[in-house]
């Protein structure tokens, strides 16, 4: 199957502190990975070096085909981002922000897609209240309705459903859900929340002080870690349980 | 989802989104508009009464009264210059939004050339509302110093974004903490610039720093029309092609700090 994402051992190193080692993955046209890994797993550090945000120390990105340490700009069109680590604008309404950025990813028919995207996210009465004013449940979907705003076929999501209600998160879930199979697109996940994780994600990577500690499907996890859930398989990874069973069932680090 | 949605970019969309963010700040707020025109009109208020005093007391500014005050509104288009990019600049800053639109696909030198046009628009806001009440309170308009003041201005706005896009570099790379250097810069040019007195006054190797600037250039050209009513077209010539220069090298140390700050992984954490 076409890879749409394809990493290449990838590493990155700020002075001694190595964030990501030897990083390689594929992910198919269609599908969705998740990224899980405890606080400093280098997660986001992976979705900012995807994004062209921070350079590698060394190691090979392809998107769409495109090398995007060279030709970045040429697949960033049709990418897009939400994390909670970087803001909007707080003094621009959403509608505003909606506007700019639709503008920059060169959106035609901007003012339809705000309407449909401000319908699918229950944003329409927010979006002339300024960015900053709103909850963070709103800016949530704010910052998610940015994401969806160009239909990328390339969408990369830090902890989307942080601070989100259970109710509005199993929402949204809903929403990337329809919205990955009605365009086909390649969305990869970083995510705490373990059912999102499992009800999202076709495959997962499990990250540990920036290496990939163990992949494969939720199912496959679960079953592989001898747990009932994602979170058990979590939890046995960052408290050290793992280990035994990694030695007794040879568990792949690197596919 | 509709076809509509497929991206159709261009370089000048994306500035002009660019713009359009920092306009949308700049309409939203009168308190700001009035902020770009208060120093200016303060400084105008009090160089024009100094004027008015010393016309009196001597020959040279009683024989073109104008010369400080043009001086003045002069180094302010220098200063608004720098300080309208290094704002637009520190708004992405402030408002943690950088990771967003560097992620996106604005190019840095299309970033440049949005700040570098909300620059200009705040300039025109503050200046010409000051300009104007210059008339008003002392009789006395710019305006006569005729087409050479356009070049005047953009080459002193030209040499302001050269040093802003350089500050704002500075910041993205040392953080918050550089932001000092946005509000305070570019008055240690001040005493090189020739503003207020001749360069030939300055001991003969700050005139060399002097002559390599552009500033010195223009209050020298500027001078020569108001005193002389002598146009020399060949101050004008060196602070464009100087102009020209520095905006270049601004850019270019702006890139410099930018991919610096993208192999730190600053663009996406920097901010208050």
């Amino acid at each position: 199957m076409y890879a749409v994402i394809d990493v290449h051992h990838l590493r990155k190193e700020y002075d001694k502190i190595v964030a990501v080692d030897d990083l390689s993955f594929v992910v198919p046209g269609g599908a969705v990975l998740g990224l899980l890994g405890g606080n400093g797993a280098g997660k986001t550090t992976t979705i900012s070096m995807l994004l062209g945000l921070l350079v590698p120390t060394s190691g090979q990105i392809r998107i769409l085909g495109e090398d995007m340490l060279r030709h970045r700009f040429r697949v960033l069109p049709r990418m897009n981002l939400s994390s909670p680590y970087v803001d909007l604008p707080h003094r621009l309404t959403a509608r505003q922000n909606l506007v700019v950025y639709g503008r920059l990813y060169g959106v035609r028919d901007l003012a339809r897609r705000i309407d449909e995207l401000a319908a699918q996210l229950d944003l329409a009465e927010h979006l002339d209240r300024p960015f900053g004013h709103l909850s963070s449940g709103q800016k949530t979907r704010v910052t998610l309705a940015k994401a969806l705003v160009n239909t990328p076929a390339v969408l990369l999501l830090d902890e989307p459903t942080a601070s989100l209600d259970p109710d509005t998160a199993d929402w949204v879930r809903t929403l990337l859900k329809d919205y990955q199979r009605q365009t086909g697109a390649t969305i990869l996940l970083a995510s705490h929340n373990m059912p999102e994780v499992e009800r999202l994600c076709d495959d997962v990577i499990l990250m540990q002080t920036g290496k990939v500690f163990d992949r494969g499907s939720p199912d496959e996890l679960i079953a592989r870690f001898g747990r009932d859930s994602m979170e058990e398989v979590f939890l046995d990874m960052a408290r050290g349980r793992a280990r035994n069973i990694e030695e007794l069932r040879k568990v792949e680090t690197v596919r | 989802m509709t076809p509509a949605a497929i991206a159709h970019g261009s370089p000048l969309t994306r500035v002009t989104a660019l713009v359009l963010r920092h306009w949308y700040i700049l309409r939203g707020s009168w308190l700001r508009i009035v902020e770009l025109a208060y120093w200016p009109a303060v400084q105008m208020v009090m160089w024009g009464f100094l004027s008015e005093f010393l016309s009196k007391q001597t020959s040279y500014v009683a024989q073109a009264f104008g010369i400080l005050l043009s001086g003045m509104l002069l180094w302010d288009v220098l200063v608004r210059g720098q300080l309208g990019l290094s704002i637009s600049f520190l708004e992405e800053m402030w408002s943690r939004n950088l990771g967003h639109l560097f992620a996106s696909p604005l190019r840095p030198i299309e970033f440049a050339a949005g700040i570098v046009t909300m620059s200009l628009i705040r300039t025109v806001v503050g200046m010409v509302p000051v300009t104007i009440l210059t008339v008003v309170f002392f009789g006395f308009s710019i305006y006569s110093l005729g087409w050479p003041l356009l070049a005047f201005f953009f080459t002193l706005q030209m040499f302001g974004w050269g040093v802003g896009l350089a500050i704002s570099g500075m910041v993205l790379r040392k953080g918050m903490g550089a932001e000092t250097f946005a509000w305070a810069a570019v008055f240690i040019l001040l005493p090189v610039s020739g503003v207020y007195y001749p360069i030939d006054v300055l001991p003969y190797w700050l005139q060399l720093i002097a002559w390599a600037l552009p500033p010195a250039y223009v209050f020298e050209g500027m001078r020569a029309v108001f005193a002389r009513e002598l146009l020399r077209p060949e101050l004008l010539a060196g602070a464009l092609a100087l102009s020209v220069v520095y905006l270049a090298i601004g850019f270019c140390c702006f890139l410099w700090l930018f991919n610096i700050s993208r192999r730190k992984g600053l663009l996406s954490t920097q901010g208050e």
